[in-house]
C-alpha cells in the first residue's frame, strides 16, 4: 500500500546541484540490503558524512559534513527537497526513493527528473514536481533568504504556494494517472489484476503469433 | 496515415489495453532478474500471498555482488568475502527455487552479466518486450526488441501480472552516416552521441539508432551502443532487425526451435521503421569526423576526443554547466587545458555489460599482444561478461595473451563497473574503464573513472596514461 498525498506543507531543503544521480542519493553499498526500509540514515551518505558508510551501521556517531544542508539545523525537519535539473539520473535503483521517503521527504521540486526515478517516486508515495527553470531559481533565492522557508503543495489543484510572507503560486503539470495513484494511494497490482481476463486473452493471442516465446525457459 | 516506427510497432504488438487514467498495460515477454533489485519484489509477492503469473518467462542470474577472483569463486556463495553480498546472492537462489524460476547460479555455464547472458542464450529475441530491474536493459534493443529497465516495484508487478503499467514514449532517431575511421569503435560512437546530445538529451524518448554506421556494425557493437542509451537519458535504445540480427538470433538455446524458426524469421523481418515513419526528434551525426573518445569528468557527457585538451568550464555559456564542470574537474583533480594524453592511469578495467563481449576482448587483446602493462599500473582487469564469453575467449587463447602482458583474467560478473564486490578503485585512483558510468564514487569511493573503448583501455594499460590507440595499432597493420 502506497501512502497517499493530497496536500502537504513542509520545510524546504536545498540540494543545489544539477544531475544528482541515484548513486549520490543512496550509494551502492546500501543496495546489498534485502529489505525495503531503513535507508533514510544513509540518504546522500557520501555528501552527508565525512567517513565511508557501510550497511546496517549505527550512524549516530559518524562524523558529519556540516556544509551539507541536511546536517544544518534550519533544514532538520525538511520534507520538501528543492534541487536542479535531471535529478535522479543514473541507475534505476528504487532504493533512491525508498531512502528519500524513509528520511521523511514527501515532495521533490526540480526543473526536470530522470525518467525511471520519476516513475519510481510515485510508486513510493513521493511527489516529484517539475517547475520551469525561472520558478526553481526563484524558490532557491527565497529559500536562501528566508529562515525556515516552507511551502504548501496542493496536489489536487496542482500548485506550489508560499506558506507565509510574500505571496506567490506556481502551477505544475502532472499526469492524471500519477496524480490519481498518489491521491488514492492505490495498490497497482490489485488494479492491474482487475484486468486479469484481458491479460489472459491477450496472452493466448500472443502465444499463437509467437509460440517460441512460451515454454522456452524451463 | 504516416508509417510506424519500430518502437510504434513493438508497442502496439504488446498493448493489452489503454486505461482510462491515460496509462497503458503492456504485455511483457521476458523478465530477467538479478540479486540486487529482486529481493524486495519477491518479499512483496510473499507478503501478499501472490504467485508469479508465468514462470517460463522469467530468467535469473547473479552478477553484481559476486567475486570475480578465480579462487574466491571456487568457494561458491560462501566464498564471497562480504557477508551482506552472500545474503543477497543466497536470497536470489532461495527465491528462484521457491517460485520455480530458472536461475543461472554463480558458477553455472550459462551465468553472466544479465545483459550479456540474455541475448547470448536466446532468452531475449527480436520482437519481444524485455524488462529487468536494471537500467542497462536497453542493451537488448540491439536485436530489435523493446527493452528497458524497471524499478523493484515494477519487478514485483511484472512477476505478479506479466504486465507493466507504462506510458508510451516519444520517438527519436539518431542517424549516423559515413565511415568510421580506423581505431574508432562502437563505444566511441555512443560516447560521441552523448557528448553531442547530453545526458538528458534522450529523456522521454525511445531512441532508434539508424544509418550506415549501425547497419555496418556487428550485433555486439550495437549492444554497446544501445547499452548506453540510458546515459543519453533514454530508457530504450534500438536497432532495426537485419540479416546480422537474424544470423545472431538463430540457433540460440532458448530461441525458436527448428519447426518455428522460419516463421519467426519472417515475423522479425518486419521489425524496422517504415520508410515514411515520423520521429518526434531526429539527430544526425557524421561518422567521418569521429575520433576515439575519453571522458574527463563525472558525467558521460563530459567527454572529448583523445587528441583534445580538457575544456575550460569558463568557455561554456550556461552557468549551471560551468558550475558542474568546475566541480567535476575538482573531483577528478584535473586542470583545464591539459592534453587528455597527459592523464596518468592507476588501474584498468576491461569489462561490464557495455564492453565485455567476445569482440571487445579480441579488440583489447589485439592491442596488448606482445606488449607489457606499464609498471606504474597497479591493477589491470579483464572480466569476461559471461561464462560463454569466457570459454570462447579461452578457446581463442585470449586469456593467455592478457596474462602474458600482465593483465588479470577473471571470472564473469559486473566487477569494477560498480564497486559492489571486491573489485574497486581506492580514493584518488584514475581508472581507464570500458564501463558506462563515470559518476563520483561509481567504481569505488573517491575513484576517478575515464570511460573509453576496450582498445583504448588496453592502450592506457600499456602506456600507464591515456593514450591514442591508433598510434599503437597502426604499427600492427
Ligand atoms: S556491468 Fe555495470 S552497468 Fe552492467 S549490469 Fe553490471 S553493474 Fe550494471
Amino acid at each position: 500500500m502506497v501512502n497517499s498525498i493530497t496536500t502537504h506543507t513542509g520545510i524546504v531543503a536545498p540540494i543545489d546541484r544539477v544531475n544528482v544521480d541515484t548513486d549520490m542519493i543512496i550509494p551502492k553499498q546500501f543496495l546489498k540490503s534485502i529489505k525495503r526500509t531503513g535507508f533514510g540514515q544513509n540518504l546522500f551518505d557520501e555528501l552527508r558524512y565525512l567517513d565511508v558508510g557501510y550497511p546496517e551501521q549505527n550512524c549516530s556517531s559518524r562524523p558529519l559534513n556540516m556544509k551539507f544542508p541536511l546536517n544544518q539545523e534550519r533544514y532538520e525537519h525538511a520534507s520538501i527537497l528543492l534541487t536542479r535539473k535531471n535529478f535522479g539520473c543514473g541507475s534505476s535503483r528504487e532504493h533512491a526513493p525508498w531512502a528519500l521517503e524513509d528520511y521523511g521527504f514527501k515532495v521533490l521540486i526540480a526543473p526536470s527528473f530522470a525518467d525511471i526515478f520519476y516513475n519510481n517516486c510515485f510508486k513510493n508515495g513521493i511527489l516529484p514536481i517539475t517547475l520551469v527553470d525561472s520558478e526553481v531559481e526563484f524558490l532557491f533565492e527565497k529559500l536562501y533568504s528566508t529562515e525556515n522557508f516552507s511551502l504548501c503543495i496542493d496536489l489536487v489543484n496542482q500548485s506550489v504556494k508560499s506558506n507565509f510572507g510574500e505571496e506567490f503560486e506556481f502551477k505544475f503539470i502532472i499526469d492524471s494517472f500519477y496524480k490519481d495513484c498518489l491521491i488514492q494511494g492505490l495498490d497497482e497490482i490489485d488494479l492491474t489484476l482487475k484486468d486479469r481476463e484481458a491479460i489472459k486473452k491477450f496472452e493466448k493471442q500472443r502465444e499463437k503469433i509467437c509460440p517460441w516465446i512460451f515454454g522456452a525457459i524451463k | 496515415m504516416a508509417g510506424q516506427t519500430l518502437y510504434d510497432k513493438l508497442w502496439s504488438e504488446h498493448l493489452v489495453k489503454n486505461r482510462d487514467d491515460g496509462s497503458s498495460l503492456l504485455y511483457i515477454d521476458r523478465h530477467i532478474l538479478h540479486e540486487v533489485t529482486s529481493p524486495q519484489a519477491f518479499e512483496g509477492l510473499r507478503l501478499a500471498k501472490r504467485k508469479p503469473w508465468r514462470t517460463d518467462t522469467n530468467i535469473a542470474t547473479t552478477d553484481h555482488n559476486i567475486s570475480t577472483d578465480i579462487n574466491e569463486r571456487k568457494g561458491g556463495v560462501s566464498g564471497i568475502p562480504d557477508k551482506t553480498s552472500q545474503i543477497q546472492v543466497k536470497t536470489l537462489n532461495d527465491n528462484c527455487t521457491l517460485f520455480g524460476i530458472r536461475e543461472f547460479q554463480m558458477n553455472d555455464p550459462g551465468q553472466g552479466i544479465v545483459h550479456v547472458m540474455g541475448p547470448e542464450l536466446g532468452a531475449t529475441m527480436p520482437g519481444m518486450t524485455v524488462v529487468c530491474g536494471d537500467s542497462h536493459t536497453a542493451t537488448h534493443g540491439a536485436i530489435g526488441c523493446l527493452a528497458h529497465g524497471i524499478g523493484t516495484s515494477e519487478v514485483e508487478h511484472v512477476l505478479a501480472t506479466q504486465c507493466l503499467i507504462t506510458k508510451k514514449m516519444k520517438n527519436m532517431r539518431i542517424l549516423v552516416d559515413g565511415e568510421l575511421a580506423f581505431g574508432v569503435t562502437p563505444k566511441d560512437v555512443i560516447l560521441s552521441i552523448i557528448g553531442h546530445i547530453g545526458t538528458a538529451g534522450g529523456t522521454g524518448y525511445a531512441i532508434e539508432f539508424a544509418g550506415q554506421v549501425f547497419e555496418e556494425m556487428s550485433i555486439e557493437g550495437r549492444m554497446t551502443v544501445c547499452n548506453m542509451a540510458i546515459e543519453a537519458g533514454a530508457r530504450v535504445g534500438m536497432v532495426a532487425v537485419d540479416d546480422k540480427t537474424i544470423e545472431y538470433c538463430s540457433n540460440r538455446e532458448f530461441g525458436p526451435n527448428k519447426s518455428q524458426i522460419d516463421y519467426a524469421i519472417k515475423s522479425w523481418r518486419n521489425l524496422r521503421s517504415d520508410k515514411d515513419a515520423i520521429f518526434d526528434k531526429e539527430v544526425t551525426l557524421s561518422a567521418d569526423d569521429m575520433e576515439p573518445q575519453v571522458t574527463w569528468g563525472t558525467s558521460p557527457e563530459m567527454v572529448c576526443s583523445v587528441t583534445d585538451k580538457i575544456p575550460n568550464p569558463k568557455s561554456f555559456e550556461s552557468v549551471d554547466r560551468q558550475k558542474s564542470y568546475d566541480s567535476a574537474l575538482k573531483y577528478m583533480n584535473l586542470r583545464p587545458g591539459i592534453l587528455m594524453t597527459e592523464i596518468s592511469i592507476d588501474k584498468v578495467f576491461i569489462g561490464s555489460c557495455t564492453n565485455s563481449r567476445i569482440e571487445d576482448l579480441r579488440e583489447a587483446a589485439e592491442v596488448v599482444k606482445g606488449r607489457q602493462v606499464a609498471s606504474s599500473i597497479k591493477q589491470a582487469l579483464v572480466v569476461p561478461g559471461s561464462q560463454m564469453v569466457k570459454s570462447q575467449a579461452e578457446r581463442e587463447g585470449l586469456d593467455k595473451i592478457f596474462k602474458r602482458s600482465g593483465l588479470e583474467w577473471r571470472e564473469p560478473g559486473c566487477s569494477m563497473c560498480l564497486a559492489m564486490n571486491s573489485d574497486k578503485l581506492n580514493p584518488g585512483e584514475h581508472c581507464a574503464s570500458t564501463s558506462n558510468r563515470n559518476f563520483e564514487g561509481r567504481q569505488g569511493n573517491g575513484g576517478r573513472t575515464h570511460l573509453m573503448s576496450p582498445s583504448m583501455a588496453a592502450a592506457a594499460a600499456i602506456f600507464g596514461r591515456i593514450a591514442d590507440v591508433r598510434q599503437i595499432t597502426q604499427g600492427n597493420q
